[in-house]
């Protein structure tokens, strides 16, 4: 029974280590090739970084691989649609929470309804619709509809249901603060726990967003991080693989750094989306 | 009387909290979809800015449209080839880390380096992919030879099969983390106390599994089952970036269907709008089916966010 067991969890321990090295060597080759030339790249496989870092970002920045402006654009979209996303969809949980309006239960099922609605099948949609209004190869779409995220409202709902107390609210209106006042000073501190786990998908999701930004964005300067992959893709960078593992690279780097700095916070948040109740 | 009204006064004001969401998906998301839905009855394409309505040609066409029907097949093949292997790695697994008897050490980096994947953009991961398994270069092809699986190098991106299966390992690779995570979560949450007796009784870990685990999970994976074929039949970036939709369109998915008729080539609005609205009643109709299919209640529970 207990050799069965040991058996058992030796083959457990070697299952996950296979695992981490699938997670990790994709991006290990990828950090080790960036440091190589093409030449090592194509002779050899290596783990072992060489020292030809410099000289592929000298070719990728000399074939106008932009990856500052790139970086930038991402940044303002992920940050300002993350800003919009926790603010508003805090107020609307909060509004859900603490009045009893008519139609509350209605209203807060067809959030739930949105959910199950794949936001891709709009697409064409509104792509004629930002065309009419002048609004394509703009920020703006990508940012304001952030206004409006199911998934956020439904989180902050279960959070506000543990922990909001009607008592703390009716006392600050005792005191004569406005029902706004009383958001912005009293629930959204509360909040803030909460508030962090949905602006860290937040940002996330958005970052990595590709298909809008694709479609949307047509100048080169306001292309989106992850819209600047595709460029390494082309014929320029055929022939300079050293640069084009470096420019992907460059665009994982980011993500890598907040994830292994935030990871605790994460791995709990996809939990507790999961299996709230 | 007086505290009563004052109540009622102070209810009203939930509309005011509420309605940024509700104006903004009106606007935006309610308002692109009915859109799509109207145009799908049109003949819009190009530049044009005006249309005419033809009824219901575009969806007669779509089904005499070989390149849309091989699509549906490549989008449900890909994603059952990534789905079955991901959920049963991601069962096995939860069972694992959450088994009292195993004990498992090192679940916290475990976790960490299995959910990584699913956080990378997935433009940047299917680009690295595509250097990876480059053809002669690559490091996979060097790493096959060298060790003398292939005596020569083999050209992946030329193979049906391997694009494919390429693509599928890819989703794989970056969902079974979250799904294992979600299960994990699911698993913790059932009464120790079941566990317990169970063992008392002398119960092996498999009929625990089968007897307990399993049955008060299934929820759980129905939603997963569902968030994932939603998922699924959105599939884009992956599949776009690496391939395109080569070899012989055999990567090409619905979602880059309905991209390339749109924004390539001639600008066939009308015909990706057709598409698009067959896509959602599909969606809405494999939903349905699951839930009749499991005699439940849809789920009222989701994931943060995506």
């Amino acid at each position: 029974m207990n050799n069965n067991l040991t058996a058992r969890s030796l083959f457990i321990y070697l299952l996950c280590l296979v695992l981490c090295a699938a997670s990790l060597m994709p991006f290990w080759i990828m950090i080790v090739n960036a440091t190589r030339s093409t030449e090592q790249i194509q002779q050899s496989f290596s783990l072992i970084p060489s020292h030809y870092l410099l000289t592929n970002w000298d070719v990728l920045v000399g074939k106008g691989f932009n990856v500052i402006t790139g970086f930038l654009n991402s940044a303002f979209i992920a940050f300002s649609s993350a800003l919009l996303t926790i603010y508003f969809s805090a107020m609307t949980a909060y509004g859900f929470v603490t009045y009893r309006f008519k139609g509350n239960r209605f209203l807060f099922a067809v959030v739930l309804g949105i959910i199950m609605i794949p936001g891709q099948l709009g697409m064409i949609g509104f792509y004629q619709f930002m065309l009419r209004l002048n609004l394509t190869d703009s920020f703006i779409p990508l940012i304001v509809p952030a206004i409006s995220t199911a998934t956020a409202v439904f989180f902050f709902k279960q959070y506000l249901d543990a922990t909001l107390q009607p008592e703390i609210i009716q006392a600050a209106r005792m005191d004569g603060a406005s029902e706004l006042a009383i958001f912005h000073r009293i629930n959204l501190p509360l909040m803030k726990p909460a508030l962090a786990t949905i602006a860290i998908f937040s940002v996330v999701g958005s970052w990595n967003n590709y298909l809008m930004p694709l479609i949307l964005i047509n100048s080169q300067e306001k292309y989106t991080l992850p819209m600047m992959v595709q460029l390494l893709k082309t014929d320029i960078y055929r022939t300079e693989l050293g640069s084009m593992y470096l420019g992907i690279m460059l665009t994982v780097l980011p993500l890598l750094i907040v994830y292994f700095s935030l990871s605790k916070y994460i791995i709990s948040g996809v939990a507790l989306g999961g299996v709230k109740e | 009387m007086k505290s009563r009204s004052s109540k009622l006064n102070y209810d009203r004001y939930g509309y005011f909290f509420i309605a940024p969401f509700f104006i903004v998906f009106l606007v935006f998301g309610l308002y692109s979809m009915v859109y799509t839905f109207n145009l799908s009855f049109t003949d819009l394409k190009g530049w044009n800015r005006d249309y005419n309505y033809v009824g219901f040609k575009n969806f007669v066409d779509l089904f005499h449209n070989p390149l849309f029907m091989k699509s549906f097949y490549n989008t449900f093949i890909i994603w059952i080839m990534n789905f079955v292997p991901q959920i049963t790695l991601a069962i096995i697994l939860a069972a694992m880390f959450t088994n009292p008897r195993l004990k498992l050490r090192g679940q916290g980096i475990f976790k960490v380096l299995f959910y990584l994947p699913n956080i990378i953009t997935a433009a940047s991961v299917s680009v690295l992919f595509y250097v990876l398994f480059n053809h002669p270069t690559g490091p996979i092809n060097q790493l096959l030879v060298n060790f003398g699986i292939l005596e020569e190098p083999y050209n992946f991106f030329r193979d049906k099969l391997a694009s494919r299966s390429i693509v599928a390992f890819i989703q794989f690779w970056m969902w079974y983390g979250s799904n294992m995570l979600i299960l994990i979560a699911a698993m913790l949450g059932i009464s120790p106390s079941l566990y317990e007796s169970a063992m008392v009784d002398g119960a092996s870990n498999t009929k625990i599994f089968f007897k307990i685990t399993l049955p008060l999970i299934k929820p759980i994976l129905l939603y997963n089952l569902i968030t994932s074929l939603i998922g699924g039949t959105q599939m884009f970036d992956i599949p776009f970036l690496l391939l395109g939709g080569a070899p012989d369109y055999s990567t090409e998915t619905i979602a880059m269907f309905i991209y390339k008729q749109a924004f390539t080539g001639a600008n066939n609005y009308y015909i990706a709008s057709a598409a698009s609205v067959v896509l959602f009643l599909v969606v809405i109709l494999l939903s349905a089916i699951i839930f009749k299919f499991f005699h439940m209640e849809p789920e009222r529970k989701r994931k943060g966010v995506k």
